[in-house]
């Protein structure tokens, strides 16, 4: 780049002959499917969470999975988010109806959520993919 | 015309505590400080521990009444958070400039010249990195970088200016206003030591700095404090690529002759950096607490062919050890290498830097085994020219040690443990 950096030591940049070209195999490897380019849009807003509790079952969220959060979307009516509620990160499908914000859950042992004016409610991200050992 | 130089200098705002409350919501609101490694000393505060009263730097025993007090809540430095976090704001905010310059773990400079609309751009990239990666971030604009510094101080203060400010946008005279109002600490560059000397002549705030006389300046002091005042003036003197004389963290990194694509060849480079790095870090009689490993491939590469990653390990202890800093380089190396890249730059980064004469036994470290290490040191540093092969062979005695640091509030690896990823709540 410049002359503050000198490059690689010769004594170690000798010892590559295959500098240059690469070979045609190298390039064949790097068609290898990576899970990574199909879950991931957006590699700095991304982040993994682990989910805790039954509430999303109907989704096909459950306890122990991981989710796939991008924090680049923006949140969506009827997507699946993580909110922030009360100091803790909450999974929860997203109601927007006209000025009503509510936090549905995804089985009926629980009650959906309606976001007071005055609280101290923020979306953290989007869920965009979960993922459930078997 | 030419075109005029603007630069835009990001900081992050209680970079660490921001880090923390990303995960931990209950944290908002609260005051809330960072320790140093081992817990020692405190290097960072929300606002409102700020306003409690807390001291940048002051040791934690210091303050345990005000912790009481205010209820402040405590927290050991997760290294391994603060870099992925920084490696991800960094990463974004190379979209928004085609020229920047990492200055610290938590501050950048990007090249703002040609951009028509500087104060929406920085808006634009407060809002950015506050959504994608979760940090609060202020935004100085100005003609130079000293400038660009002093803008970003102004940015966190005031309140009106939501973040970002251009000390361009001022006219002449609410310029020498804010000059006059920001006491001569706060350019960048002139620190504790320099203050009680220009204060000796009568030199107490910005402006009165900005007014000196160039030439007795230089003569007093030194070029450097020459080149301060021309920038304070808004004559641009560092370019984006001159590392700044402050150090809060030593890089060592080099762009390769030509592309690596072995292992072997990236831990020959790595440990060769990692001692350069030590050496430095031994001539400043400091230790360090946590270090950096980045290996990036040539950024301009077709889409599938780009690979850049920076994993971040904490020092179970601070050390100037070469052989204890290689290791760990290495080991961090191994975690982040894929086959069938083709490097092109590699890099490591000294943190959590502390002065040698601040060294605190652990319980597990006894007097005799770090003079011993002083010893290999010392031996190491007369033969560290020739360093290649020799520590090729030093990093190969490297097990998985699992490099933990005694810190007994630290908040889980969020981001680079799968073991330790935050918890949504289904409930």
């Amino acid at each position: 780049m410049s002359e503050r950096e000198p490059g690689y030591p010769e004594a170690l940049a000798d010892n590559r002959r295959s500098a240059g070209f690469p070979s045609p195999a190298d390039d064949y490897l790097e068609l290898k499917l990576d899970l990574n380019n199909l879950l991931i849009k957006h590699r700095e807003a991304t982040f993994f969470l682990r989910v805790e509790g039954d509430s999303m079952v109907g989704a096909g969220i459950h306890s122990g999975d991981l989710i796939i959060v991008d924090r680049a979307l923006q949140a969506q009516h009827k997507k699946v988010v993580v909110a922030v509620l009360d100091g803790e990160l909450l999974v929860r499908r997203l109601s927007l109806q006209g000025s009503e914000i509510s936090l549905v859950a995804e089985n009926s042992d629980f009650t959906d959520i309606k976001i007071a004016e005055a609280s101290s409610f923020e979306i953290w991200g989007t869920v965009t993919n979960v993922i459930h050992e078997l | 015309m030419a075109e005029a130089e603007r630069f835009a200098l990001i900081d992050c705002n209680n970079f660490y505590v921001s880090c923390e409350r990303l995960f931990n919501p209950k944290l908002e609101g609260r005051p809330v400080v960072v320790l140093s490694n081992n817990d020692g000393c405190v290097v960072s505060r929300s606002s409102e521990a700020k306003e409690a009263g807390v001291k940048m730097g002051v040791p934690l025993f210091k303050i345990t009444d005000l912790i009481k007090q205010h209820g402040i809540v405590t927290l050991s430095s997760n290294y391994a958070l603060y870099g992925d976090i920084s490696e991800r704001i960094m990463s974004i905010l190379r979209n928004f400039s085609p020229s920047q310059e990492i200055y610290s773990i938590d501050e950048c400079f990007l090249d703002f010249s040609g951009i028509a609309d500087g104060l929406a751009h920085g808006r634009l990239i407060r809002q950015t990195i506050k959504q994608q990666a979760g940090v609060p971030v202020c935004v100085g604009i100005a003609s130079t970088k000293t400038l660009a510094k002093l803008a970003n101080g102004t940015a966190k203060k005031s309140t009106e200016c939501g973040g970002v400010f251009d000390i361009s946008a001022l006219t002449d005279r609410q310029r020498l206003e804010l000059f006059a109002a920001a006491p001569v600490g706060d350019v960048w560059g002139i620190g504790r030591k320099l203050v009680e000397r220009l204060e000796a002549i009568g030199v107490h705030t910005v402006k009165e700095f900005h007014d000196s006389d160039l030439d007795k300046m230089k003569e007093l002091f030194s070029v450097v404090v020459e080149r301060t005042i021309r920038e304070l003036r808004g004559q641009s003197c560092l370019a984006m690529t001159e590392i700044a004389p402050v150090r809060k963290q030593i890089l060592s990194s080099r762009s390769f002759g030509t592309y690596v694509y072995e292992l072997g060849d990236l831990e020959q480079a790595v440990a060769t950096y990692m001692a350069t790095a030590a050496l430095k870090l031994r001539a400043d009689e400091s230790l360090a607490g946590a270090l950096q490993v980045f290996i990036k491939t040539n950024r301009y590469a077709a889409p599938e062919d780009l690979y850049s990653q920076t994993a971040t390990v904490t020092l179970k202890n601070p050390t100037d050890d070469s052989i204890q800093l290689v290791k760990a380089a290495i080991s961090a190396l191994r975690q982040i290498y894929k086959k069938g890249y083709a490097y092109q730059k590699a890099g490591v980064c000294l943190l959590d830097l502390s002065s040698i004469n601040e060294r605190q036994l652990s319980l597990f470290q006894s007097e005799a085994s770090v003079s011993r290490s002083e010893k290999i040191m010392k031996l190491m540093d007369a033969t560290n020219s020739t360093m290649g092969r020799g520590t090729l062979y030093l990093a190969a005695e490297g097990q998985n040690h699992r490099w933990q640091i005694k810190s007994n509030f630290k908040s889980p690896e969020y981001t680079t443990s799968w073991k330790e990823l935050p918890i949504a709540h289904a409930k």
